[in-house]
């Protein structure tokens, strides 16, 4: 198969967007060592590698049920996980509650801590090396899937929000990411759905595989730009692909586009 | 104001849950005619209603409600996924990155704070997605309501329309951004820390500075 195609179009990013590209290659290069990860240890490495390159404490993902079991990848120590096992914490936890309950992504600092026992059992978490600041994002799929998402890092309350406004997005689509990902690994055989692309979704990748630049192929299908990447994610949602060009090697292989 | 609240902490607020749920049957039912289902008690509801949606709701000053929509994450079941993909050519959203809002209503008891009430929701639903790390919202509506949006200082994009008259429904797309926001404020005068503010009285933080000392 020809790879020239499969070069990005620098063409899209103008100077001045430098410094928004030098964040989608850190998003990328993470997403790609996701596609990368065929076992529940890559999936291990990858959190604690994820941990690392966004400077964070701690990095959790944790599903509390798939395929009727629990699976964890996470960077806490094994004291402290026998410790919350042991005490029961899940009842407590602040976390655990927004999450079953709600879809945003919570931010540690909006979730009640009014209790008194939620409190201590933060300070105790800190103490075992857990942040004092978080992010956690609830994730559900199909049959009931439910998981858990989290950055935790020590820091201010100003130092914290400066991060999470810089990042939130990018652990938004990595939470997305890993999920799918993990689901993969632990349940091979899942009704995983086959859609068909819509005839747009078609275009989109034939041009895309031709080497237009985004701003082309908008102008050629009449869409703004905004609505072209909502496409070609949702193309790339149907074919299970983590970022573009595995969705236009994914759609060639299986017949959907062609020359 | 401004208020948002999930599904499940409606009953919170008897008067302003029972008031959204006849206005809707008001707005969609009645004056829409729009296929929809109202029970015994006039409440217009549907199965997103059942899944804990989070609403954005303006509270008149007497507690009842001025006008809301509904919000859901396009990772899940949404409307436009499972009934309206027609206008989309297709296209099925499903990002952590988009949520759909509908439902967008406003009650005819709205009065001289309409125009209040529309721009208020708007302000609401981008200080919502920029503060949750939203890229856009997507969405059904009733047609005639794209020049309200655009009046507002934030259409959508439409991406195709069903049917005609008052019974015209379109799907859109907004981009979420902080230009947005500039944008509304521009166009309705209202103060940018207006809708900050209402986010922080619903979803209230604390510090956790005191935490780290420990």
């Amino acid at each position: 198969m020809p790879s020239f195609w499969l070069q990005p179009s620098w063409a899209d990013y103008p100077e001045q967007k430098l410094v928004q590209v030098a964040k989608v290659t850190k998003l990328e290069t993470f997403l790609n060592s996701l596609e990368a990860s065929q076992t529940p240890n890559d999936i291990q490495t990858l959190i604690e590698s994820l941990r690392d390159s966004y400077g964070v404490s701690n990095a959790i993902y944790h599903a509390v049920n798939l395929d009727g079991a629990p699976y964890a990848a996470l960077t806490y120590t094994p004291e402290w996980m026998d410790r919350y096992q042991e005490q029961q914490y899940v009842k407590v936890d602040p976390v655990v509650r927004g999450a079953l309950q709600h879809f945003h992504p919570m931010d540690w600092k909006r979730l009640d801590w009014s209790g008194r026992g939620s409190r201590e059992f933060l300070g105790e978490a800190v103490d075992a090396g857990v942040g004092n600041q978080g992010l956690s994002i609830p994730i559900r799929g199909p049959n009931g899937q439910f998981a858990l998402f989290t950055i935790n890092h020590d820091a201010s309350d100003s130092s914290w929000a400066k991060f999470s406004a810089e990042n939130k997005r990018d652990m938004m689509l990595i939470s997305h990411y890993i999920h799918k990902q993990v689901v993969n690994i632990v349940c091979p055989e899942g009704d995983r759905e086959t859609q068909s692309l819509s005839p747009r979704e078609t275009d989109t990748l034939k041009y895309l595989s031709l080497g237009f630049s985004r701003g082309q192929i908008a102008e050629k299908l009449q869409i703004s730009e905004h609505t072209l990447r909502v496409y070609i994610d949702s193309a790339r949602h149907k074919l299970g692909a983590l970022n573009t060009i595995h969705a236009v090697t994914t759609a060639f292989s299986r017949g959907l586009i062609s020359f | 104001m401004i208020k948002y609240i999930y599904a499940d902490a409606l009953d919170a607020f008897p008067k302003l849950r029972d008031s959204m749920f006849k206005d809707r049957a008001h707005q969609f039912k009645t004056r829409l005619n729009w296929d929809v289902s109202v029970d015994e008690n006039g409440f217009e509801t549907d199965e997103y209603d059942a899944i804990n949606p989070l609403y954005v709701i303006f509270e008149l000053p007497d507690g009842s409600h001025g006008g809301s929509m509904r919000i859901l994450p396009t990772t899940g079941d949404t409307m436009i996924n499972d009934h309206f993909s027609h206008l989309t050519d297709g296209v099925k959203f499903s990002s952590p990155l988009i949520w759909e809002c509908t439902r967008f209503c406003m009650s005819p008891n709205a009065g001289h704070l309409a125009g209040e009430v529309a721009a208020s929701l708007m302000l609401a639903g981008v200080e919502l997605g920029i503060q949750f790390g939203l890229d856009s919202c997507v969405g059904v509506f009733d047609a005639r309501m794209v020049s309200i949006y655009r009046r507002i200082g934030w259409a959508p994009e439409l991406l195709g329309t069903q049917g005609t008259g008052k019974e015209a429904i379109s799907a859109g797309l907004w981009p979420i951004d902080a230009e947005a926001k500039a944008q509304i404020c521009a166009k309705t005068g209202m103060d940018p820390a207006l809708s900050e503010s209402w986010f922080e009285a619903s979803f209230p933080s604390t510090s956790l500075d005191d935490i780290l000392v420990a």
